[in-house]
């Protein structure tokens, strides 16, 4: 579907920044994707360190993990952000579920993204009847409602990690497919592609030396953003009971699980949620920050 | 303009069919037999094949959808299998909540995000702009399950404000339109922070300072109207993000709507009412789409219908 100014105003000029080592350093000094920063490296830390940072295992239910009468404990000394239904310890659950959002978020966006690339870019150079079609395809695409198709097709396949994150790629890649056949075709357009072309250059060296290297900036910023797409989108499938199966700890399904009895026990709910608020926040906060130092066209706003 | 309108609509039925066909072909391959789902675990074999085949289900995939297509065509969604009712009828009675609830998550969204936007753009660069710019970042980022958990936890458990859940009374609207809200609310301040930047940048808002305006006469006359022109065709746009987040807030908050319906028939494997949903949010998608790049060049002369 085309966008309300998309028609007559001239085509955006693609960036032509290259990515270099400064990035990072120039993120850093920009305080709100500082914070993005810290945040995604407490969530990788917590995730691999998660056997050494806590003295359970994510499914251990322990003696004393629930009251007398059965009920979850709230955040105590032993059991920091409390216990769940089961008695289990909820810190612990929280960081093995990182594991999960982070594979995820990694796998799901990969595959999403690498769809997305490979779909806008051979649409937007190639044009002729393959991009017609493949653009047509998107447009469908981009008129399915996600979460529907999200849940049909998680309800298809029996969940797993990796069926999951199959899912979400399936229904996350439209967005960048459209972003990048914009790129290339304004791309394939310009003078110097036709002077490559001009001196004999083929396809693939056109492609892979000349497209690619200048879309590299937009794949980032959309590698980047769509992690937090995608850690969302997994926290709702499992939420809704689809996505990540219990008793794999992820957000999601922690608040699944735990829901009946969130009136009498919120921590339940309020940790996980945090967490994932957490995580998709860093990863917009990062991404928006990388937009302005990657892509000139967009200074200044 | 007709040829382009022509064009869009032939454009619009085909992605509609596309996605009935895709949807379609998804629901086939359902490893769960709705069958079983409708005979029940006690049915010999003997009433399982002849459900089956009562329902055209034993038909080749083809047959089924082109019955699928005709019966559209005439108006005819199916029948429920579970609910032994028209699938329309189900959707229609189901409707006018989801309905309400979108434009109360709407007014919400606007409400929000465009004060949000035109604060932070009016006071751009200070301290202010800062914190709402990432105000609006929480809101895009946060999952709307939780949101609605914490609303519901803070405003109905704890202060007793609004009703726990259900339908039927403004209070009950507040909360579940605030969840959807919060979300759109994000974008729109975005949006609305730099278009009004855009604005405030124009000749004629300096001319209109400099002949001797108030600010805020500036503002409200001159810089608004402007400025919120480019929003109102997002609109339409924005319905494919309200139709995603129905199934989950509907379900937070018990309210009876298509989201419900179609989130109950998924785990019934209740297929034609699953169809039904996803084609009608469909074409409220197309439709929302169609409207906005119709609308488009009302707003802005430069842009022709091609």
């Amino acid at each position: 579907m085309s966008s309300p100014v998309a028609p007559e105003l001239p085509v955006q000029e693609s960036p032509i920044t290259r990515p270099r080592p400064g990035v990072l350093r120039k993120l850093a000094q920009r305080p709100l994707a500082l914070i993005g920063l810290v945040i995604v490296a407490l969530v990788v830390g917590g995730a691999l360190l998660a056997p050494w940072l806590t003295n359970f295992g994510p499914n251990d239910q322990t003696f004393d993990g629930l009251t007398l009468s059965g009920e979850p404990l709230p955040p105590n000394a032993t059991f920091w952000l409390g216990t769940d239904l089961l008695g289990r310890d909820l810190f612990t659950r929280i960081l093995y579920g990182a594991r999960t959002s982070l594979i995820i978020g990694i796998v799901a966006n990969g595959i999403a993204l690498l769809i997305g690339t490979l779909v806008g870019v051979i649409a937007g150079y190639f044009r002729g009847w393959v991009g017609s079609v493949l653009m047509r395809f998107t447009d469908l695409m981009m008129a399915f409602p996600a979460l529907l198709l999200a849940i049909c097709l998680a309800a298809v396949f029996q969940p797993s990690l990796w069926i999951v994150a199959l899912v979400i790629a399936l229904v996350n890649w439209v967005q960048t497919a459209r972003v990048m056949y914009t790129q290339t075709s304004s791309l394939a357009e310009r003078e110097f592609i036709d002077a490559e072309r001009t001196i004999g250059a083929g396809s693939p060296r056109i492609l892979f030396r000349h497209i690619l290297p200048h879309l590299l900036p937009t794949i980032i910023v959309w590698g980047t953003l769509g992690i937090s797409t995608t850690v969302l989108l997994e926290a709702t499938l499992s939420y809704l009971g689809i996505g990540v199966q219990p008793p794999t700890p992820s957000w999601g399904n922690i608040i699944f699980e735990n829901q009946t009895y969130f009136q009498a026990a919120p921590w339940l709910v309020f940790f996980p949620g945090i967490a994932i608020l957490a995580l998709a926040l860093a990863f917009n906060l990062i991404g928006d920050a990388l937009r302005d130092i990657l892509d000139p066209t967009q200074q200044g706003r | 303009m007709i040829a382009y309108l022509g064009r869009r609509l032939i454009q619009s039925v085909l992605i509609l069919l596309g996605i009935s066909l895709i949807t379609f072909a998804l629901l086939y391959l359902l490893p769960a037999d709705p069958v079983r789902q409708i005979a029940g675990r006690s049915a010999t074999p003997a009433t399982v094949e002849s459900i089956r085949r009562q329902l055209g289900l034993d038909q080749p995939f083809l047959v089924q959808y082109g019955r699928y297509l005709w019966n559209l065509l005439h108006g005819d969604l199916g029948r429920s299998y579970i609910q032994r009712s028209e699938v329309a009828q189900l959707i229609v009675a189901r409707l006018p909540a989801t309905l309400l609830l979108m434009v109360g998550a709407i007014v919400c969204e606007l409400a929000i995000g465009l004060t949000m936007g035109v604060v932070a753009a009016v006071r751009r660069g200070s301290n202010t702009d800062q914190s709402l710019m990432v105000a609006s970042f929480i809101g895009v980022s946060a999952p709307q399950f939780v949101v609605g958990l914490l609303l519901l936890y803070v405003f109905a458990v704890r202060l007793s404000w609004f009703p726990i859940g259900g339908y039927g009374t403004y209070s009950h609207l507040v909360l579940p339109s605030l969840t959807v809200g919060i979300l759109g609310a994000g974008w729109y301040a975005r949006m609305m922070r730099s278009s009004m930047i855009d604005v405030l940048r124009q000749d004629y808002i300096r001319t209109a300072r400099a002949k001797g305006l108030a600010r805020v006469t500036v503002l409200m006359r001159h810089a608004l109207p402007n400025a919120i022109l480019p929003i109102i065709a997002m609109i339409g746009i924005d319905i494919g993000i309200l139709m995603g987040g129905i199934v989950v807030v509907e379900s937070v908050f018990g309210w009876p709507g298509i989201g419900q319906l179609v989130w109950q028939a998924i785990q019934r494997v209740d297929i034609p009412i699953i169809m039904g949903v996803t084609l009608v949010s469909a074409f409220a998608i197309v439709l929302g789409n169609f409207l906005a790049d119709i609308i488009a060049p009302f707003i802005d002369p430069r842009i022709k219908l091609r």
